[in-house]
């Protein structure tokens, strides 16, 4: 088995599902009807990006696993998603601060993909920027409306990126596997990508009348299995079916 | 889930070129902006459109329902406003 390129697709993979996992606890809750339904649809790209990962990823191992077994079976030190994706949803502006920082760097990463070596990896990149495309839009409104709408939206969405900030950096984090997966023309160099994703955020951060946060520290570690205490919850919750019943099906 | 400061818009799909904008319902939204987008995500998720319209309800003037006798009645008996009554030679085939 290529070993480097299942880690490398899981990380992909893992992204989405915690992503997706993450939105789709706003179903029901959502601040009103249509947003929740917007929200819920964007939920399901993602999960649907990671089934499509993990099947691939399956057969890269050729181990005879299937996706649900990839996705519902491993612990938290075998997920290789970003620390910002596993964080709780917060207030509407967190998740939307969330939705709008690492939508426009998927978004880019995607536009990237495209030119991979591997024949799915660009296949699935193509598809799926469509998605993000669109999840960039809505984040963005969303970003303009409650930065430059009322004082209590514009506190709590320049509260909401504050907090975002110390996540971003692992987002541009180029580690061996990274290197070793751009040098064979699967991978994507996301430090080339860091000069896009900046002019884009600050343009809509200023539109949006908000103050750009210090870089600093940053948290760091998702990508190679190590975890926020969150990671573990959510796993709790969305593997508890298939722990508890092996192979149900419904 | 409160609505109350969005004005309410009404959806028109239209599902392939060549036919007409339909109406599909409504929906609430700050704005015409916010309003396309949340017809994306309400009313176009199984592919029903290619185009999408939005009109305030507010700025919509519907008849009457107490017209209905006097608008839509006298048109009962007219019969002859159906094309109906025309021999179409066979070579037209189903119009």
């Amino acid at each position: 088995m290529n070993q480097d390129l299942f880690k490398f697709l899981l990380r992909w993979a893992d992204n989405s599902l915690i992503h997706g996992q993450r939105l789709a606890q706003w179903c029901g809750h959502g601040p009103a009807l249509e947003e929740d339904i917007a929200l819920t649809n964007t939920a399901l790209d993602y999960i649907g990006q990671a089934t499509n990962l993990y099947k691939y990823a399956a057969q890269i191992e050729g181990q005879g696993r299937d996706e649900d077994q990839i996705a519902f079976l491993r612990d938290e030190w075998e997920y290789y998603n970003l620390v910002l994706l596993e964080q709780p949803n917060g207030d509407y502006a967190f998740t939307m601060a969330r939705q709008f920082l690492f939508a426009t760097w998927y978004h880019l990463v995607l536009n990237e993909m495209m030119q991979s070596q591997d024949a799915f990896l660009s296949g699935f990149a193509e598809k799926s920027a469509k998605e993000l495309k669109y999840h960039v839009v809505h984040a963005r409104d969303w970003m303009l409306r409650m930065g430059d709408g009322t004082e209590e939206s514009h506190s709590r969405i320049q509260k909401a990126v504050d907090e975002v900030w110390a996540y971003l950096p692992e987002m541009f984090e180029m580690d061996e596997l990274d290197q070793r997966m751009l040098q064979q023309g699967i991978g994507v160099d996301l430090k080339k990508i860091q000069t896009q994703w900046r002019s884009q955020i600050e343009a809509v951060l200023t539109e949006a009348t908000l103050r750009i946060p210090a870089d600093g520290w940053g948290h760091t570690g998702g990508k190679n299995g190590k975890h926020s205490e969150h990671l573990g919850y959510i796993l709790a919750e969305m593997q508890y079916l298939q722990r508890t019943y092996p192979g149900a099906k419904w | 889930m409160s609505n109350k400061d969005w004005p309410l818009w009404e959806i028109f799909i239209r599902s392939k070129s060549g036919l007409s904008h339909k109406h599909v319902g409504s929906l609430h939204a700050a704005d015409a902006e916010m309003a396309i987008n949340n017809a994306r995500d309400v009313y176009t998720r199984r592919q029903e459109g290619i185009s999408i319209w939005v009109v305030p309800s507010a700025a919509i003037t519907a008849s009457a329902p107490d017209g209905k006798d006097f608008l839509f009645d006298p048109a009962n008996d007219k019969v002859y406003r159906h094309p109906t009554f025309y021999e179409i030679p066979p070579e037209v085939g189903h119009m």
